[in-house]
C-alpha cells in the first residue's frame, strides 16, 4: 500500500467514493469488536422494543468507518489527528451506507478532509478528519 | 415554562454545576493491556486492511475508548451518571448522541494499559427539537497510559422527552368522495354544509344529489356553529369503545336550518334539554382525527 505525500493531497482533492453494505452480521461484529454489548446493536426484537425499526450502527463502529475511510485513500503511514463526528439519522441493518469525501483544509501539514456519510434516510454522519502525512523526503509523517 | 418546570430546571442546572465542579474523575484501569487479537478483530469487522497497525504495534486511534468499555459487566460510574438519572426522572427519558469529537496525541502501543478519566462539562436547554423538548448533556473522557494523556473525546447526547402520541380513536368516521369536504373542514375548525349548485338548498347529511331538483352539482357553506337541541337520547349502555358513559347524542338544529348529530360534551346529562342553545367545538381525538362536538353556549 503506498501513502500520499504531501503535495499529492491539496485542498478540493476528492476521495473514491465508498460504500459499505450495512448487512446485519457487519452490525453485529463491529459492534462485539468495539466491546459494545448494548441490546440495540444485536438483539432485533430489543431494538424494535425500543422504537427502532432494527438493529443500528454503534457510535464507535461509524468513528472507526470513517476512519478506515480516510486511511484508505491517504496510505498506511499518514497519522490521523482527529476525528470530529456530527451523528445524525440512524444506520439500520439492511441498509447501505456511502462515504463521499472532500480536502477543505490545509494548515501547517495537518490537512482536514470533511466526510459525509449518507444512508436511505439521510446523513448518518457529518465528519471532520484531520491528518498529517509524511513529507516526500524522508517518507514519514510529523507526528 | 410553568412554576413546577422551572422548578426542574433550576434542581437539574444546579446539579450539573455539582457535577462540573467535580472535575476529573479517573475510573478503573482497563480490564486488558492494548493487545493484537483485540486489534485484528476490529480491523476485520471493519473491513480495515491497513498493515500498519499491526506491523508496528499499534492500535488503530478510533478504538481509543474500546480499551476501557465495560463489556457485560456492571459499568463503572462516572459524574455523568447522576445527571443522567435526574434527567431521566423529570422525564426526560430519550437519549440519541449527537455529537463524537477524538484527538489523539500519540498512537497507543501494544502492552499498554488505559484509564479513561470523566469530567462533565456541560447541561444546556431546555431546547425544543424535532424529537421532543430537550437538554444537550456534554462531556470529556481522557484516555491515560500511566500519566500520559492519549486521547480525548468529547460527547454530547440529547436528552429528550419523548413526544407523546395519543392512542388511535376506535370509532373513524367513513371518509369518501361525497363526504371528505365536510371531514376537511372539521380540521380547520370550519362546519362546511353541503348546497345544491342549482337550487341553493341546504342538506346534511352530505350525498352525492339534490333531494329536491335532482342535480348532482354541489358546494358548501360554512355554517355558524351555532344550533339548538331538536331532540336528544342518554347513552347508558352497552359500552362504546372510546367513550364514558353516559354520554348525549343530541340531533342538534343549526341556525341555517339543517339538522346534524352530535354529541354534547362540557356539561351534566342531566342539564341537557330540548331547544338548549349550543355551540360547536373541535375536539382532536387522536393524531389524525378532529370531531366536531356541541357544547353549552354561555348566555
Ligand atoms: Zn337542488
Amino acid at each position: 500500500m503506498r501513502t500520499l505525500t504531501e503535495g499529492q493531497v491539496e485542498i478540493g482533492s476528492v476521495l473514491p467514493e465508498l460504500s459499505i453494505d450495512l448487512t446485519p452480521t457487519l452490525i453485529v461484529s463491529t459492534a462485539l469488536a468495539t466491546m459494545d454489548f448494548t441490546p440495540v446493536h444485536h438483539d432485533v426484537e430489543g431494538a424494535r422494543a425500543q422504537g427502532s425499526k432494527d438493529i443500528f450502527l454503534n457510535i464507535l463502529t461509524t468513528m472507526g468507518l470513517v476512519e478506515r475511510y480516510v486511511t484508505d485513500w491517504i496510505g498506511p503511514e499518514a497519522v490521523i489527528k482527529r476525528i470530529n463526528v456530527k451523528l445524525g439519522v440512524p444506520a439500520y441493518a439492511g441498509d447501505r451506507l456511502t462515504f463521499t469525501g472532500t480536502v477543505v483544509e490545509c494548515d501547517e501539514g495537518e490537512y482536514t478532509v470533511e466526510v459525509r456519510g449518507k444512508v436511505s434516510l439521510g446523513d448518518h454522519a457529518t465528519a471532520a478528519v484531520a491528518f498529517r502525512l509524511p513529507s516526500p523526503a524522508d517518507g514519514t509523517a510529523a507526528p | 415554562m410553568s412554576g413546577r418546570d422551572s422548578g426542574v430546571h433550576e434542581e437539574l442546572m444546579e446539579l450539573a454545576a455539582k457535577q462540573a465542579a467535580l472535575g476529573e474523575v479517573r475510573g478503573a484501569v482497563a480490564a486488558d493491556p492494548v493487545n493484537e487479537p483485540m486489534i485484528r478483530h476490529w480491523l476485520d469487522a471493519m473491513g480495515d486492511t491497513n498493515p500498519a497497525y499491526l506491523a508496528n504495534g499499534v492500535a488503530p486511534p478510533a478504538m481509543a475508548q474500546v480499551w476501557t468499555m465495560p463489556g457485560l459487566g456492571p459499568r463503572q460510574q462516572t459524574p455523568v451518571d447522576e445527571i443522567m438519572s435526574a434527567l431521566n426522572a423529570a422525564g426526560f427519558t430519550g437519549v440519541v448522541a449527537t455529537n463524537c469529537e477524538h484527538t489523539y496525541h500519540r498512537p497507543l502501543r501494544v502492552g499498554e494499559r488505559v484509564t479513561a478519566a470523566t469530567r462533565f462539562t456541560e447541561l444546556k436547554g431546555p431546547k425544543t427539537t424535532a424529537l421532543g423538548e430537550g437538554y444537550f448533556a456534554t462531556w470529556t473522557v481522557t484516555w491515560y497510559a500511566g500519566d500520559d494523556p492519549v486521547a480525548e473525546m468529547l460527547f454530547r447526547v440529547l436528552k429528550f422527552r419523548p413526544k407523546e402520541r395519543k392512542k388511535p380513536y376506535p370509532l373513524k368516521p367513513a371518509i369518501n368522495q361525497d363526504t371528505a369536504f365536510f371531514w376537511e373542514g372539521v380540521k380547520q375548525g370550519e362546519l362546511r354544509i353541503q348546497r345544491c349548485g342549482d337550487c341553493g338548498e341546504l342538506r346534511h347529511p352530505p350525498g352525492p344529489l339534490c333531494p329536491s331538483c335532482r342535480s348532482a352539482n354541489r358546494d358548501h357553506i360554512v355554517a355558524a356553529g351555532l344550533g339548538t337541541v331538536y331532540s336528544f337520547v342518554v347513552h347508558h349502555h352497552p359500552p362504546v369503545p372510546g367513550k364514558k358513559t353516559p354520554f348525549v347524542v343530541a340531533v342538534v338544529e343549526l341556525q341555517e336550518g339543517v339538522r346534524i348529530v352530535g354529541n354534547i360534551v362540557d356539561c351534566p346529562v342531566e342539564d341537557v334539554g330540548i331547544g338548549m342553545e349550543l355551540r360547536v367545538t373541535y375536539s382532536s381525538m387522536d393524531d389524525e382525527l378532529t370531531l366536531p362536538l356541541w357544547a353549552p353556549r354561555e348566555p
